[in-house]
């Protein structure tokens, strides 16, 4: 039976995500034929439900959408009823009587697509709920990696930056854990994790995580809107401590490291201007197969199934 | 009571195929593509037979998984196989290969993926076995074997090289 929602990564088994990143394969392919579009989902709706601002992912899946031929509705957060004061329960029930199929839905309130979930026979995928989780995210890294290492257990990715507060961060490494890969966390001691996986090392100097040996270097990206910029004492600085300066970039380059990161890049924060045209950055083709990825996720899942 | 076709008649089936292919196709290059699961199977054992005759001869291979009519009635969507199509398609002729023909809906979902890879000159439908009681109006242009067969009759095909042996049952419901 399959599954109605996609909330967190955790829920699924990993038949489920072994699944979803084969499928995406065949997804992949059928961006270099002439008709990038398929029928499979012609005639179903896709609702766009962001709380919060996105670019990248909100047009990655109403691209994913279009492409699977579902007609994809925005739900203009700002400009709807929200701002007069309509609770989401209401503006669910009114998604509910619109009889949308699919309701892609990003928060700043982790838990909400999940409590959207409950009241809605639509499919619901969480794409991105405060510092929770963004599983589609976690699966466009792992279908990434694997692209480069298909068989990834054992490799190495660090994952730079605020740890702490970041959704990408938690979701890409529970996939990458679940696919054998080896994790280590960089970052201020305040924003990274007290808890969590015991494997995953944790490291506060950039020359000792490199020491590591890492086969990827995964930036997270510094929040300027949210908290992140409090604690540091500035993006110079980051820059300097945790960013892929020239220096650095030429020796991920000379020990063959790979990097990645979930766009859009704050330049001269995480990464230097030359570290965007780095020939083992993955950075453009995590933006490609994040399409492929999310056809995927809604090709797998069934609207008013059971969870 | 099960009927059944051995390896025998199937292989006679791919040969009568092989032979139909040839006498009707020319000079100019012919692709044949198969629909995932077993007609690509078909295809390859067709092409096989024609290749010793040095046929000048395309491969491919369909999947028309998200092409279907019916994912309301399914519980779970079909797995996707994907296709392999490595020539080019535009200008080509294409003969579709399908192990069975029984409603004709396989066949519309496989005219309209292959139609958005590019425009063929021509599409022609070769199957193995035509089972009778189409739904839509599509006919063959060759067929290997003609089975006769009641509306409700389940028709399972096992191939050599899919399923490790020849052999064709078809049950009454």
């Amino acid at each position: 039976m399959a599954r109605k929602d996609l909330l967190e990564l955790a829920r699924l088994d990993r038949g489920e995500i072994d699944r979803i990143l084969d499928q995406a394969v065949p997804f992949k392919e059928l961006f270099t034929r002439s008709v990038k579009k398929v029928p499979a989902l012609k005639g179903k709706s896709v609702l766009m439900l962001f709380y919060e601002p996105s670019t990248r992912t909100h047009s990655s899946f109403e691209v994913a959408a279009k492409r699977l031929s579902a007609d994809v509705t925005n739900f203009d957060v700002p400009h709807s009823s929200v701002v007069k004061g309509e609770s989401v329960r209401e503006t669910v029930e009114t998604l509910q009587a619109m009889r949308t199929d699919y309701i892609v839905v990003r928060h700043g309130r982790s838990g909400l697509p999940e409590m959207i979930a409950r009241q809605t026979k639509a499919s619901v995928i969480n794409a991105g709920d405060g510092a929770h989780a963004h599983p589609t995210q976690g699966l466009l890294d792992a279908f990434t990696l694997k692209e480069v290492f298909p068989e990834p257990e054992r490799k190495k990715v660090l994952i730079v930056g605020d740890v702490l507060h970041s959704r990408v961060a938690r979701s890409t490494t529970n996939i990458f854990l679940r696919l054998g890969v080896e994790v280590a966390f960089l970052g201020p001691g305040s924003l990274l994790p007290k808890h969590g996986a015991e494997q995953v090392k944790r490291f506060t100097d950039y020359a000792t995580a490199m020491a590591w040996g890492p086969d990827v270097v995964y930036l997270l990206r510094v929040q300027m809107e949210r908290q992140d910029v409090q604690f540091f004492p500035s993006l110079r600085e980051y820059h300097r401590v945790y960013g892929v300066t020239t220096q650095r970039l030429r020796e991920l380059d000379d020990k063959g490291i790979w990097l990645m990161h979930p766009g859009p890049v704050n330049r001269g924060v995480e990464l230097c201007d030359e570290a965007m045209d780095y020939h083992r950055s993955l950075i453009n083709r995590q933006v490609e197969n994040g399409i492929a990825v999310r056809m995927s996720v809604l090709y797998s899942l069934k609207p008013g199934g059971e969870e | 009571m099960s009927r059944f076709l051995d390896a025998e008649a199937i292989e006679a089936g791919v040969q009568a195929l092989a032979r139909a292919i040839r006498e009707r196709v020319g000079e100019a290059p012919v692709a044949l593509v198969g629909i995932r699961s077993r007609g690509d199977e078909v295809a390859e054992r067709v092409c096989r037979v024609l290749a010793e005759e040095d046929a000048d001869l395309l491969y491919g291979t369909l999947d028309i998984s998200l092409y279907r009519d019916d994912y309301e009635h399914l519980h779970e969507n079909p797995q996707l196989q994907g296709s392999e199509i490595d020539f080019e398609i535009e200008g080509a002729h294409i003969i579709l290969v399908d192990d069975v023909l029984f409603t004709g809906r396989t066949t519309r979902a496989a005219l309209d993926a292959l139609c958005d890879y590019g425009r063929p000159a021509r599409i022609e439908l070769a199957v193995l076995i035509d089972r009778g009681h189409r739904e839509m109006p599509i006919q063959p242009d060759y067929v290997g074997i003609h089975l006769e067969t009641e509306r409700r009759d389940h028709v399972y095909v096992l191939l050599e090289g899919t399923d490790g042996e020849d052999k064709v049952e078809v049950r009454p419901a």
